[in-house]
């Protein structure tokens, strides 16, 4: 996402000097620091435009600050996970560069949801839970590849599901929505790799996409991460009645949103 | 009904002097995309039969989407008609099999919730594919897959209804994962499934604006597309 550009065609809604003033002058800092600091710069200051604008009340602020700190709690998650996984030895070398990938992508996430909580929206980024990737000693991810295959399409099919339910809860804000819009693509290439990793290796038949709701060969206890993904249903339309094409297939051509609460749920199995 | 879902209310709102102009501007910038009127002084108006209007407004944006389905539907039709697909490996023909049906569901939904307010049948030109050669459709469906990518993610911010985010975003994350598919079959293995080409160093996936999306696609269109109305 080109930040600058977005940048460029935001104006200051407002007729107050000093709230004008304060837009311009954080769009000039970003350009300075653009060449410094880049990421950090890219983070924080577009954004801090938008926190400058009146069109973002105190309280809708408040309501980005906590979907927001929702996502950076599973970021948190899955960037542990996979540091976790890359550390251990538990990956075969020769997918390792996938996995170094991944990883590197969810600390670019968790760097850049703190840096906009807590230097744009000025709140309070939530800190890095203790994680038990064994869930009470039910995995052994660190020490079995497949069981770490497994539980890492288990948190980006997650992941996915998560990001695409908050999308209207942060529509007031068209760059927050942007950015997360493009955090919630790069889950999905994520989940697609993983899942079909996993069937090319031979320890499932999944596809890249998610086929009638089906767990295929995961634990049980992540059925909760595929359910209502059999869905064939939307905006009152029933895809199967209208084109006769197979359920299955339908299924497979959306993905379905989960709720924080149900998230939150998945997620607490893996809360120290 | 079905039909009921979008009033093509947007259809007559929302057309103000200011996205008039911006289409005056479009008109020249990409004229391989709006052939309006340019070969006979003696119209008194725009050829507009021969091409789609995608209206304002959300009406605009899911035909925006419309537009791109059929575009990639039609591109799978011609994939498994074709020489590739015919001596493909199981894998590839489960997976451009899977490609074709999500992706005409994907078109047959928008023409159905649009209803009246759904643009005409695109007339599509793939004369510069080669369906018989591997690397050729690989390629091809790539583009397609990641234009698709960034052309929801750019055109979210613009969606008013809420419902109608939601379905995009339950298309988008579909399309990012055959996008992913895609690029692990072009080079196995690798990290190109979420490349540095589209990824960013704060981990976002790109976005295009509507020029830079149909600019690209007016590369395998025939029919003109005025998206003038959409919202900017």
């Amino acid at each position: 996402m080109n930040l600058l550009k977005l940048l460029d065609t935001m104006c200051p809604d407002t007729n107050s000097s000093e709230e004008k003033d304060m837009f311009f002058s954080r769009r000039e800092a970003f350009r300075q620091f653009g060449d410094l600091s880049k990421k950090v710069a890219m983070a924080a200051v577009p954004l801090g435009v938008l926190s400058a604008l009146p069109k973002v009340a105190k309280a809708d602020t408040a309501s980005l600050i906590g979907v927001l700190n929702y996502a950076l709690t599973l970021e948190h998650l899955e960037y542990r996970y996979y540091q976790t996984g890359v550390e251990s030895g538990v990956i075969d070398g020769a997918d390792l560069n996938i996995f170094t990938k991944i990883r590197d992508h969810e600390l670019a996430h968790v760097n850049f949801l703190t840096e906009v909580i807590g230097n744009v929206l000025m709140g309070t980024p939530v800190a890095e839970p203790d994680f038990d990737f064994t869930a009470g000693g039910n995995f052994s991810p660190f020490t079995d590849y497949p069981t770490f295959l497994a539980l890492s399409q288990a948190f980006e099919d997650t992941g996915v599901r998560a990001y695409k339910g908050q999308a209207a809860n942060v529509m007031e804000s068209d760059v927050v929505l942007t950015a997360a819009l493009s955090i919630h693509s790069v889950e999905a290439r994520h989940a697609s790799m993983v899942r079909r990793l996993r069937t090319k290796k031979g320890q499932d038949t999944v596809k890249g996409w998610i086929t009638n709701g089906s767990i295929g060969s995961l634990p049980a206890a992540t059925q909760a991460i595929y359910a209502g993904e059999e869905n064939v249903s939307h905006g009152g339309v029933d895809v199967t009645a209208l084109t006769g094409i197979d359920a299955a297939a339908v299924s497979e051509g959306w993905d379905e949103p989960l709720s924080k609460d149900q998230v939150l749920g998945i997620a607490s199995l893996f809360l120290a | 009904m079905k039909n009921e879902l979008i009033k093509p209310k947007g259809l007559v709102t929302n057309t103000n002097r200011r996205n008039f102009l911006k289409f005056g501007t479009m008109s020249v910038a990409g004229a391989g995309l709006l052939l309006m009127g340019c070969n006979d002084d003696d119209d008194m108006m725009p050829p507009m039969l021969e091409g789609v209007n995608l209206g304002s407004g959300d009406i605009g944006i899911l035909n925006y989407a419309y537009a791109l389905e059929q575009l990639e539907a039609a591109f799978y039709a011609s994939v498994i008609a074709g020489g590739y697909f015919a001596n493909a490996s199981a894998e590839e023909k489960t997976i451009m099999g899977d490609l074709e049906k999500h992706e005409r569901a994907h078109r047959d939904f928008f023409k159905a919730a649009l209803g009246s307010a759904a643009i005409a049948d695109l007339e599509v030109d793939f004369s510069t594919i080669d369906f018989s050669n591997r690397t050729a459709v690989l390629a091809a469906a790539k583009t397609f897959e990641d234009l698709g990518v960034a052309a929801y993610n750019g055109a979210g911010q613009f969606i008013e209804d809420p419902n109608y985010l939601l379905i995009a975003g339950k298309i988008v994350s579909v399309e990012a994962r055959h996008a992913a598919a895609i690029r692990d079959l072009i080079n196995p293995g690798s990290d190109d499934f979420a490349g540095d080409d589209l990824i960013d160093s704060n981990g976002l996936e790109r976005t295009l604006g509507f020029t830079d999306v149909l600019t690209a696609a007016s590369t395998y269109v025939k029919t003109p597309i005025d998206f003038s109305q959409l919202p900017s």
